[in-house]
């Protein structure tokens, strides 16, 4: 596993790194993680002429919550930071939920959450959570910063609306109006394995009431898929077994999963719509214990 | 004073293996970390395309690259006569293709460059044209009369059948069939799954023009028959050739054959005058070299209404790739598949087999399992669990009926093995009794009322062990026999040599503690050196459980003969007869004045200062073994599964392994072998195997694909014990490195069927991979995972 020839940069400030990206005239790629793109530059599926290397840059590490309850989290915050959080459970269950199934454990002492976004894999784990919580990244380029919400940032495979000389400084994920409460389940025959099909569910409760509901399906088709519409069914509404159903045949409906060696179209529509169905439910169970 | 054998780290002593203080500190010396003065480093264009006529290679802008120094092609090979090579099996192999291309990843071009980018660059810059033929994916596409003819190289090759081997009482079995009470079937695919040993293969070649002298590193489980290969092949002296196998990441049976790197590395050293490295990456070993199994696996037992067995037919149906390269003994076509049944009383067996061409890489290698003993095995367990639910008896009781009694050997199978010991009986009971057996079925029932699928599955079987005696057993001619050599220096410490190889068993520590044994030299004491044909003695290396069966019974051998030549040694220090001499652990002394006496570290001592008159000085000695049996051990492992019939999700909840490999050397190293098979045997019921889609595009070819289990997901394992001395083996070893790859498939396979089979579903194929068993629950009918994988 050779890759192909590159020249390494290590700035050591954002603005470094964006003008080294600026003057690369888009061959270069932004070094993070590593845990994507060091496997496709072996692989040669990636051949980028420079790699800047952002972990030298102080101060991007961070995983902090807003007082409005806004999260935010650094360009080189690492899976396990978010794993090992104390709070996330309380401010954002869907993240918490999320963070263990990512990739395995020696993936998630290095990899980041901002990359794992960046990179857009259909599987990827983040990039769901993100689309059921409405977040959104922060582009920093020449012309200074932009927030894109992830629904835009994400084109497709491995297609994302970063500039050639931008970099992905932040996530930001909105904090529940009211109580949070969310889940994340993942089929994988392995650790580490690409998901036959996972389900994102982020809900806000107004007491026994869903007063928001988002949701997004990753390995089910060519992209991570938006649910948030399909399970809007549940807004203004209890979580009885009756409307959970009706939200789980309606999450199903808009996924577009194909059959391949980790199953046919059929049996992942319906995991998504068994996931659908067990997240609801045990949110509705620990509401009736709450209560 | 007689030593305390386990302070000196003897037989019984869960010594620490000496291997790991060079390997836990990244001390270890594998291929790629050789580095000779000048060398090259060579990378190998693939075949992106399984089956096709090459029409032209366009070399011309590799060669401009700076730094390239060669590139070689089929034709330059031809023109040397190695474009084509011998297999272990009597068949020829492409080295580099001059006609066609006949599986996706096969060998078309190499590059010799001054480093390994270069030589990757330069491969990307060769232009391959190829005129695209029909792929053939499974052995039953190639039989069809319109499937394109794969071997068209090869005189009298009219189809793509390789062979037709049968064995057994034909006659006897269809008598035994007729008088059934009930006739129980089955029909199985044993999927391809590939060894992947974390260092795959590589090779440095150099050739030294000056002395005419051939050394290659590589990564050889059998650097022995590599070396005669070599000769023959190459036509070079075979005193001028050194075949080093310096420490291996893993072998499974996969670095048992000879591939075409290897040889392309080797005419490189040669026509460039300089040292040649070829590291294969992980994709091009999953996908070109040796897999295992992809057997289709069909037969029926004859069975009496009291659950009796009369009588069993199987047929096999292989699929071997585009070459026969099987490595396995050249009286067996399909292995030691004729092992299945062994541990059960059978009076009537017949086996037929059927080889087949296909446009998949070649191989058929014993994966950790003593040449087909695994699908044997796995067909038997599967067979009788089937035969169990069609005469409506228990599994356990079925079994213990037909097992082997501890009183009848040395018994003769159906196909003529000779099985010479065991406790079968004994060994079911104790998993039985540590898995909760007797109270099963009820919890199995309770389960099933609040929507629980929990299953159980047994799997008992002895296997063949140790090829083997010379009167069978031999590959490419060379009997399978081994050796060992021992050398005890005078101040008593010792270093010994052996015609195997270890990869990951521990030979270093356990070879040390069988000398330990005999001698009561310390284990500390001993080296331990193997994979140097220039001062190892010959062997047949290691794979197929056969170490400590057959070159382990040679270390204890050639320790005999040491002890014996220190007899006379300590006679003459003694000053009494030979006649008179006893001996303890690590002491002679003379009979009836125990007190009087010398340790063995003074006869070594003696041997090189004061020997006596007509013997020889020097305390040093060799071995040949030549087994005069396989060896049998048995197994019973017991699993016990909870199926999600939402998702078809399986867990373990229990597997209790109760392992008979007769005497344990190194307890500790036997119960790591028992745990790496199991979770190899979990891996392919449950996660890993290598398909093919219609146009032979490999789905597999990597780690992402193609599935190894880690600490996360992999089940506890519970071992048990039981010792029954195999009686032909000089320590009553019996050998285990392959019992539970080999046995324990079958058991998950049972467990999750036994889970869903109220549904009316006979079989799911492995790997039982959620979405089939969610499809065998809602359909009731069975699951095959026969190739072409559908892929949209």
């Amino acid at each position: 596993m050779y890759p192909s020839r590159f020249s390494y940069e290590s700035p050591k400030t954002v603005q470094e790194a964006i003008s080294l990206l600026d003057r690369s005239g888009g061959e270069a790629k932004i070094l993070a993680g590593g845990q994507s793109l060091i496997p496709m530059l072996k692989l040669r599926f990636a051949s980028p002429e420079m790699l800047v290397d952002i972990n030298g840059i102080p101060g991007l590490d961070y995983l902090r919550v807003d007082p409005d309850g806004t999260l935010r989290i650094g360009a080189l915050c690492r899976h396990e930071d978010l794993e090992f959080s104390t709070t996330l459970a309380n401010t954002h269950p869907t993240l918490a939920a999320a963070a263990d199934l990512v990739a395995d454990p020696i993936v998630r002492t290095r990899g980041t959450f901002v990359g794992s976004v960046c990179h857009a894999d259909p599987q990827g784990d983040w990039a769901a959570t993100m689309v059921a919580l409405g977040g959104k990244i922060v582009a920093q380029g020449p012309q200074g910063r932009r927030e894109i919400d992830v629904r835009d940032f994400v084109l497709g495979p491995f297609a994302n609306a970063l500039a050639y000389n931008e970099i992905a400084v932040e996530a930001v994920i909105p904090g529940a109006k009211g109580t949070a409460r969310g889940g994340y389940l993942k089929l994988e025959r392995r650790v580490g394995d690409f998901a036959t099909a996972s389900v994102a569910v982020a809900l806000d409760m107004a007491g026994a009431t869903v007063s928001h509901a988002g949701c997004a399906l990753a390995g089910v088709g060519g992209r991570t898929i938006d649910a948030n519409e399909a399970i809007s069914v549940l807004q203004g509404k209890p979580l009885t077994a009756e409307n959970i159903e009706a939200a789980a045949e309606a999450v199903a409906a808009v996924a577009e999963p194909r059959t391949d060696h980790r199953g046919s179209a059929d049996y992942k529509r319906h995991i998504v719509k068994t996931f659908v169905t067990r997240l609801l439910t045990n949110i509705a169970k620990s509401e009736q214990k709450a209560a | 004073m007689a030593l305390d054998e386990i302070k000196i780290g003897g037989m019984g002593a869960s010594r620490r293996r000496v291997e790991d203080n060079r390997f836990i500190r990244g001390k270890g010396n594998y291929v790629d970390d050789i580095v000779l003065p000048g060398m090259l480093h060579m990378e190998i264009l693939r075949s992106n395309v399984a089956h096709a006529r090459i029409k032209s290679i366009d070399t011309s802008a590799a060669w401009e690259i700076p730094g390239v120094r060669l590139v070689l092609t089929g034709e330059m090979m031809a023109a040397r006569n190695l474009a084509w090579m011998p297999t272990l099996s009597y068949d020829t192999q492409a080295v580099l293709a001059t006609d066609k291309v006949r599986f996706q990843g096969q060998e078309v071009a190499a590059v010799i460059a001054d480093d390994p980018y270069i030589a990757k660059d330069a491969c990307s810059k060769i232009v391959v044209e190829y005129e695209q033929l029909p792929a053939v994916v499974n052995p039953f596409e190639a039989q069809d009369p319109s499937a394109p003819l794969i071997r068209d190289d090869k005189e009298n090759q009219p189809t793509n059948k390789i062979f037709d081997w049968e064995i057994g009482d034909k006659e006897r079995t269809d008598q035994a069939f007729a008088e059934a009470d009930v006739v129980s079937k089955i029909d199985l695919h044993y999927p391809r799954s590939h060894p992947s040993p974390l260092e795959p293969c590589g090779s440095i070649a150099d050739y030294d023009r000056a002395t005419g002298k051939l050394t290659v590193f590589m990564t050889s489980q059998a650097p022995h028959i590599v070396r005669a290969a070599v000769a023959m092949v190459a036509e070079l002296p075979e005193h001028q050739i050194r075949i080093v196998s310096p420490d291996l990441g893993g072998g499974f049976g996969n670095k048992v054959p000879i591939y075409p790197g290897y040889v392309i590395s080797i005419l490189a050293s040669i026509l460039t005058e300089r040292p040649v490295k070829w590291i294969e990456d992980k994709t091009g070993n999953l996908i070109s070299t040796g897999f295992g199994r992809d057997v289709y696996l069909r037969g029926e037992l004859a069975l009496r209404k009291d659950g009796r067995i009369l009588g069993m037919r199987m047929h096999t149906v292989s699929d071997h790739g585009a070459f026969f390269a099987d490595a396995q003994p050249t009286k067996f076509k399909i292995g030691l598949m004729h092992s299945t049944f062994a541990c059960y009383e059978v009076p009537a067996a017949h086996l037929t087999s059927e080889g087949y061409y296909t446009t998949k890489a070649p191989g058929g290698v014993a994966y950790r399992c003593s040449f087909r003993v695994t699908e044997a095995m796995f067909f038997q367990e599967r067979m009788m669990h089937a035969a169990a639910n069609d005469l409506g008896m228990d599994q356990a009781e079925f079994r213990r009926l037909n097992l082997v009694k501890d009183d009848m050997f040395p018994y003769r199978t159906a196909f003529g093995f000779l099985t010479d010991s065991g406790q079968y009986g004994k060994c079911l009971d104790i998993g039985l009794e540590a898995i909760g057996y007797s109270t099963f079925k009820q919890e199995q029932e309770e389960a099933r009322k609040r929507g629980k699928l929990l299953g159980i599955g047994i799997s008992t079987m002895t296997e063949p062990l140790g090829a083997g005696n010379s009167r069978e057993y031999d590959i490419i001619g060379i009997k399978m026999f081994d050796s060992a050599e021992l050398r005890v220096h005078m101040t008593g410490k010792a270093i010994l040599r052996t015609g195997a190889k270890t990869q990951g068993q521990g030979h270093e520590t356990t070879w040390a503690q069988i000398v330990a044994h005999e001698l009561g030299i310390p284990a500390e004491d001993i080296v331990v050196e193997e994979g140097d044909t220039d001062t190892a003695p010959f062997g047949m290396g290691t794979y197929a459980s056969r170490s400590t069966p057959v070159a382990g019974a040679a270390v204890a051998m050639v320790a005999r003969k040491i002890r014996a030549k220190a007899r006379k040694i300590a006679a003459h220090l003694l000053e009494v007869s030979e006649e008179d001499i006893e001996w303890e652990l690590g002491r002679f002394y003379v009979r009836g004045n125990q007190e009087r006496g010398v340790t063995i570290q003074d006869c070594a001592l003696a041997a090189y200062s004061n020997v006596p008159d007509g013997l020889e000085p020097g305390l040093e000695n060799n071995a040949y073994y030549d087994p005069p049996n396989l060896t049998w051990p048995f197994a019973a492992y017991i699993c016990k599964v909870e199926v999600d019939a939402e998702t078809g999700v399986w867990d373990v909840l229990k597997f209790v392994a109760v392992d008979d490999c007769g005497v344990r050397i190194n307890p500790m190293i036997v119960e790591g072998q028992i745990m790496g098979g199991l979770t190899e045997a979990y891996a392919m019921a449950n996660m890993q195997y290598i398909t093919f889609d219609e146009e032979g595009n490999c789905i597999g070819s990597n780690y992402m694909d193609y599935l190894l289990p880690t600490a996360w997901e992999t089940p506890g394992f519970e071992l048990h014990e039981v010792v029954t001395p195999c009686p032909h083996h000089p320590i009553g070893a019996k050998g285990v490195g392959e019992c539970a790859t080999v046995g324990g498939p079958a058991a998950f396979v049972n467990a999750v069927m036994n889970a869903i089979e109220h549904t009316g579903v006979r079989n799911v194929d492995m790997p039982m991979m959620p979405n089939r068993v969610y499809e065998a629950l809602q359909t009731g009918e069975d699951v095959s995972g026969m190739p072409p994988m559908k892929v949209e």
